[in-house]
């Protein structure tokens, strides 16, 4: 039996995950993190990307965050998301779409736009891309 | 038959102020349930967000953030004003407000300044009316609404508590009883009020804190404010469409009486025309 901790993944519209897992994988602000159980108290905020959390039967979960915060209990890791997805709920298409307009907006096609949103977005829309691909690549090495 | 036709026109025009009420009756019950469900949604953010900011107020940092600190002096005052944006939900607007002018005579007995921000119509044309210093307002948000709505609002508020203009902020808003029941509630929001979790504070222990704390520390706290007035929204749509039910089913109600009434009245009118011209076929008869 590997020790546990709880996780809660909570974004401001619903509650998205909730239970015991063995560890979790984050973007944070300043480099991913992995975080076992008896991580000492830790706080830090998130980059748009994936999170993973492993459940303590072994398989794991996949969830994609929009920035936020992570907070780190000895035996509780506690994600406070923007917004959040799991990642089966994702559309891919969107997240192209996403990604090609803000890259449009970048290159200076509209004038007016800002850019600083347009920036955010463009890493948004990459960090989603990332996400499915992630969960593609896992997909593939364990179905076919 | 004298009043005959008005009674009937008065009938007629009542029933279809019923079918209008039962049908609003109809629509605020299934809003209910969808708002009920949104409060509940969204109430794990908050509870969790609430936690992780007691748990931090509980570490032992060297920097204290300004929306910990209490002022000594308070001077200027903020309420946060939460509101419906349309009426005909009984007296949840009406009792809102009474408890509203209630903390200002208290203040004001102080000598105290009272900013508002208002969120809903309602609010608005009432501090309008009333006379009052608005210094926001959000209007017609969505039955879903979201936290990006109402950040404009709440940086107003924050900015000036920053700015060290406004000393408390307080958040008003219609509290989730039941169906029956909703309840004006007044609570602080800064300084924020010391939390009550107070386990684990035996020990002097630290966040590591990636990458500062005073950015993580502003941000987390900026959220959970934030969280705390978009719960409030979320649960004044619920009290609002529950009212409304109530308010709407009690409309419906009356509306049968008042047929009830009516309809026994025009009977009564019908039954004594004819009487009376049966007595005069009769006399009638009688006199030839």
């Amino acid at each position: 039996m590997p020790s546990t901790m709880r996780c809660e993944i909570v974004s401001a519209e619903r509650e998205m995950f909730s239970g015991k897992v063995t560890m979790v994988v984050a973007s944070g602000a300043v480099g991913d993190l992995g975080i076992l159980p008896h991580h000492t108290p830790l706080l830090t905020s998130l980059q748009p990307g994936p999170v993973r959390v492993q459940l303590d039967d072994g398989t794991e979960e996949l969830f994609y965050v929009n920035g936020g915060y992570l907070e780190v209990q000895p035996k509780e890791v506690t994600i406070l998301a923007d917004v959040a997805e799991r990642v089966e709920e994702m559309d891919e298409q969107a997240a192209e779409a996403a990604r090609v307009a803000a890259r449009e907006a970048l290159e200076g096609k509209n004038k007016d736009m800002d850019y600083s949103a347009a920036a955010a977005q463009l890493a948004e829309s990459l960090a989603q891309l990332r996400t499915i691909e992630h969960l593609r690549r896992k997909g593939g090495r364990g179905g076919k | 038959m004298a009043g005959g036709k008005e009674i009937r026109t008065k009938i007629s025009s009542i029933q279809n102020t019923r079918k209008i009420t039962g049908a609003m009756e109809m629509v605020a019950a299934s809003k209910m349930r969808k708002a009920n469900q949104r409060m509940a949604e969204s109430k794990p953010y908050a509870t969790r967000i609430r936690q992780v900011v007691a748990h931090m107020a509980g570490a032992a940092q060297d920097y204290e953030h300004p929306y910990l600190q209490e002022r000594e002096e308070v001077k200027r005052v903020a309420y946060i004003v939460v509101s419906s944006d349309r009426g005909l939900c009984g007296g949840l607007n009406g009792n809102l407000f009474k408890r509203v002018i209630r903390e200002n005579k208290h203040w004001q007995k102080e000598g105290v300044e009272i900013d508002y921000c208002v969120i809903g119509n309602k609010a608005l044309s009432f501090f309008r009316s009333v006379g009052g210093n608005v210094v926001a307002s959000t209007t017609g948000l969505e039955d879903a609404p979201s936290v990006v709505d109402l950040v404009g609002n709440i940086h107003v508020v924050l900015d000036a508590f920053k700015e060290g203009t406004l000393d408390r902020v307080y958040v008003v808003y219609n509290e989730f009883v039941n169906t029956m029941t909703q309840q004006p509630v007044v609570h602080q929001l800064l300084p924020l009020p010391p939390a009550e979790d107070d386990r684990d504070t035996q020990f002097r222990w630290d966040y590591i804190y990636e990458p500062t704390p005073e950015g993580l520390v502003d941000g987390l706290l900026t959220r959970f404010i934030e969280s705390q007035v978009y719960q409030s929204v979320v649960e004044n749509k619920a009290c609002e469409q529950a009212a409304r039910m109530v308010a709407m089913k009690a409309a419906t109600d009356n509306a049968g009486n008042l047929i009830d009434e009516l309809e026994l009245i025009y009977n009564k009118e019908r039954q004594a025309a004819i009487t009376q011209e049966i007595s005069e076929i009769v006399s009638g008869a009688a006199a030839v």
